[in-house]
């Protein structure tokens, strides 16, 4: 150790990988992982927001999972948190979709409104 | 590599004797057999703190808490929270109201009143790794210290935050840099005193095995005020976790540069070993360590010389205990105002005390000087199981002493627990109830520090075996009032001559028990009778005869055949034959049997 710009990169490179044992005031991606969701490829959905989230260097979102919503015939399901309690919830997901939630939602602060809930219904 | 989701598991001493390590392998099997084992990271971490529930598991991001894992619980946590998201409810740890919610550990009423300076990393960070101890500002304090202040400096922060000698006796731990620092000498050493001895205390332990970098950093700052390039840890061979833990720290700072030649591209170098103690009590005695560091026998000597004048090898010498050293990177990195804004008026910060004997949550807990024991055992701790009454609180190990129920709202510190006749001490809290005898208490630290006295020195290694003689003829009901006052004589000489802390503190259970319980004395004297029913030559047990039902249960459970009578009619004890194991008490459904 030379200096201290060394001991910072370091400390920079180990707080991203120990971000996601930090839960608060942070934005979550919670993905439907019942048996329903599993089925209809919520794994892949769940990878892509974490790879897409890391490639770009996000590490203010959180994602987990949860169970059955309740509606299954729209999974893979994703509801995206944010710290205001805002829920915005997207529906039959792929990791594409997943990829572009992240783009526009999480980076942009536009929700994908063709993914959501309120347009599958009409 | 980022994994979606960290699965901490406490791999202290406590949380590894119940098998952590057996539900790490099982988890990483089943991980690996539902192709998660990429996206689920395994993080062995320190000690939690909440060892009453161990093994502890904590599942990130969700900060779902679960306590009391076994191996067979492991599948439905991979299959329910890993896999599908959904938390294992009937495992989370907290009151079960609040179950439905994914609680973080701050929340549960063992943490809510607990501050965590010393054990900031215990749980949270993984100690086989430096980068993680780099994450929660590790080596900050030491960067900032080589690269921008001046010993001098250094050592008056340090005085300004109050910070008093965490191994027992209190003393400043910033005058005792000073006269390290001003003592002249061509080689000066940094020594660590984690030679942890008291009977039921872990908390050196669990800040070595859960964040052995935070002492190797202290100790580097604490060599560049003082001007010594090298510094040893004694440590015992009995913590083997700890010592391989601090063994791989060593390396991997050693690897980054943080130990060895011209730290941070300075002038400055320093380097630290380990020394393994074979486990003797008195060489957590300064000038024993000492002693023992250099090859001898473990053995104190007579002070002054103190060792910040003539120390290790004769030299300058600074020593300091595991848990002084943990707060010092965060008093450099947040500043002293911020450490003095904690505790009270003569004692700063937090202390860290090991919580055990008749109490629910048996563990660690660290708490702001001025908590009450009150909020200890009740709030912090759970309070005591089976409804019984607390009757009081010993401290300090065999050296200290013990607060009456009556003491219970005293705020703890320094000066207060010293008033009390008690110690600060390393930090043992041993919680009594109504069933415990005081004498039998005090006899059993005597009998600790008789096994444990060195010998060199005769008021200590006659003196103290006199002294437990006597409290043996007391339990047995054969003392008589006059051996209470030759205890208090005893007591008095052995304290006045003895030649180190050791002896010095020995009577002290006997003194502090005789002070709040003398009558408990005088009953084994005069009535030779043991309230508490403990000491088994003073109870006689004997069956009531309007209680017993004649279920025979208790004379098949005797282990002598000493209870007879027929089925349906009340039974007796044959008093001749009687051991007194108290099996026939356990197993009356009736509450029968009773002590007298």
């Amino acid at each position: 150790m030379k200096s201290i710009k060394e001991l910072e990169a370091i400390r920079e490179k180990a707080l991203k990988e120990i971000a996601v044992r930090d839960n608060e005031n942070k934005t979550r991606i919670v993905v439907g992982m019942a048996t329903c969701g599993i089925a209809a490829g919520a794994r892949q959905v769940m990878n892509a927001f974490v790879e897409e989230l890391n490639k770009r260097n996000i590490h203010s979102v959180n994602v987990t999972m949860t169970g059955c919503v309740g509606v299954c015939r729209f999974e893979p399901i994703a509801e995206v948190i944010e710290t205001n309690g805002e829920k915005t919830t997207y529906v039959k997901l792929d990791a594409e979709k997943a990829r572009r939630i992240v783009a526009e939602h999480i980076v942009n602060g536009r929700p994908v409104f063709e993914f959501t809930i309120g347009a599958a219904e009409k | 590599m980022i994994y979606r989701s960290h699965v901490l598991i406490c791999a202290g001493t406590g949380c590894t004797a119940s098998k952590s390590a057996d539900i790490e392998e099982a988890l990483h099997k089943l991980l690996v057999e539902h192709g998660i084992d990429k996206e689920v990271k395994i993080v062995k971490t320190g000690c939690f703190g909440l060892c009453e529930k161990g093994p502890i598991m904590v599942i990130y991001p969700e900060g779902a808490t679960y306590s009391k894992v076994t191996v067979k619980d492991v599948p439905e946590i991979v299959e329910e929270h890993l896999v599908k998201g959904r938390i294992v409810k009937r495992m989370l740890l907290g009151d079960k109201e609040a179950r439905d919610v994914a609680k973080s550990l701050e929340n549960v009423g063992f943490f809510s009143k607990q501050k965590r300076i010393a054990l900031r990393n215990c749980g949270v960070i993984n100690p086989e790794n430096i980068d993680e101890y780099i994450a929660y500002d590790g080596y900050r304090a030491l960067a900032k210290v080589l690269t921008g202040m001046k010993p001098q400096e250094v050592i008056d922060l340090i005085k300004k935050s109050g910070l008093r000698g965490r191994g027992g006796a209190g003393f400043p731990t910033g005058l005792k840099w000073q006269f390290a620092a001003d003592a002249e000498g061509d080689q000066k050493y940094v020594c660590c005193n984690a030679d942890e001895g008291d009977p039921g205390a872990f908390m050196d332990r669990s800040v070595l095995e859960g964040d052995p970098h935070t002492v190797l950093e202290a100790m580097t700052i604490a060599g560049y005020a003082i001007g010594a390039n090298q510094g040893y840890i004694y440590v015992r061979a009995e913590y083997p976790i700890a010592v391989k833990r601090l063994n791989i720290a060593i390396e991997q700072a050693r690897e980054y540069g943080l130990l060895g030649e011209n730290i941070f591209g300075t002038a400055f170098s320093f380097d630290i070993d380990l020394r393994l103690g074979a486990g003797a009590f008195v060489c957590g005695e300064e000038t024993a360590l000492m002693t023992s560091i250099e090859g001898h026998r473990g053995e104190p000597r007579t002070r002054p010389p103190f060792p910040a004048v003539k120390g290790l090898f004769g030299k300058p010498t600074l020593l300091n205990n595991v848990e002084t050293y943990a707060n010092i990177p965060v008093i450099i990195n947040k500043g002293p105002e911020w450490f003095t804004s904690i505790g009270t008026e003569k004692s700063k910060g937090t202390k860290v005390f090991a919580v055990g004997g008749k109490i629910n949550n048996t563990g660690l807990v660290e708490i702001p000087m001025g908590t009450t024991l009150r909020e200890v055992i009740y709030d912090i701790g759970g309070g005591i199981p089976n409804g019984k009454k607390f009757k009081a609180a010993q401290t300090g190990g065999p050296s200290g002493g013990c607060i009456p129920a009556s003491h219970i709202d005293t705020p703890i510190d320094y000066d207060t627990l010293t008033a009390l006749g008690s110690m600060m001490g390393s930090g043992g809290l041993i919680v009594m109830d109504e069933d415990n005898c005081m004498v039998d208490i005090a006899k059993f630290f005597l009998e600790f520090t008789v096994d444990e006295s060195c010998g060199k020195c005769p008021p200590c290694r006659i003196g103290t075996k006199r002294m437990y003689e006597i409290l043996e003829k007391i339990t047995q009901g054969k003392g008589d009032e006059s051996d209470i006052e030759k205890l208090e004589i005893l007591a008095d000489n052995i304290k006045k001559s003895a030649l180190c802390g050791l002896g010095q503190t020995a009577p002290n259970p006997v003194l502090s028990t005789l002070q709040y319980f003398r009558d408990e004395y005088l009953a084994h004297v005069r009535e030779k009778k043991c309230p508490a029913g403990v000491c088994k030559a003073l109870v006689q047990y004997v069956i009531i005869e309007d209680k017993c039902k004649g279920c025979t249960l208790c004379a098949k459970k005797c282990p002598v055949g000493a209870i007879s009578g027929e089925l349906k009619k009340p039974h007796t004890i044959d008093i001749s034959k009687c051991i007194k194991c108290g099996v026939c008490m356990e197993s009356c459904k009736f509450k029968a049997i009773i002590t007298q």
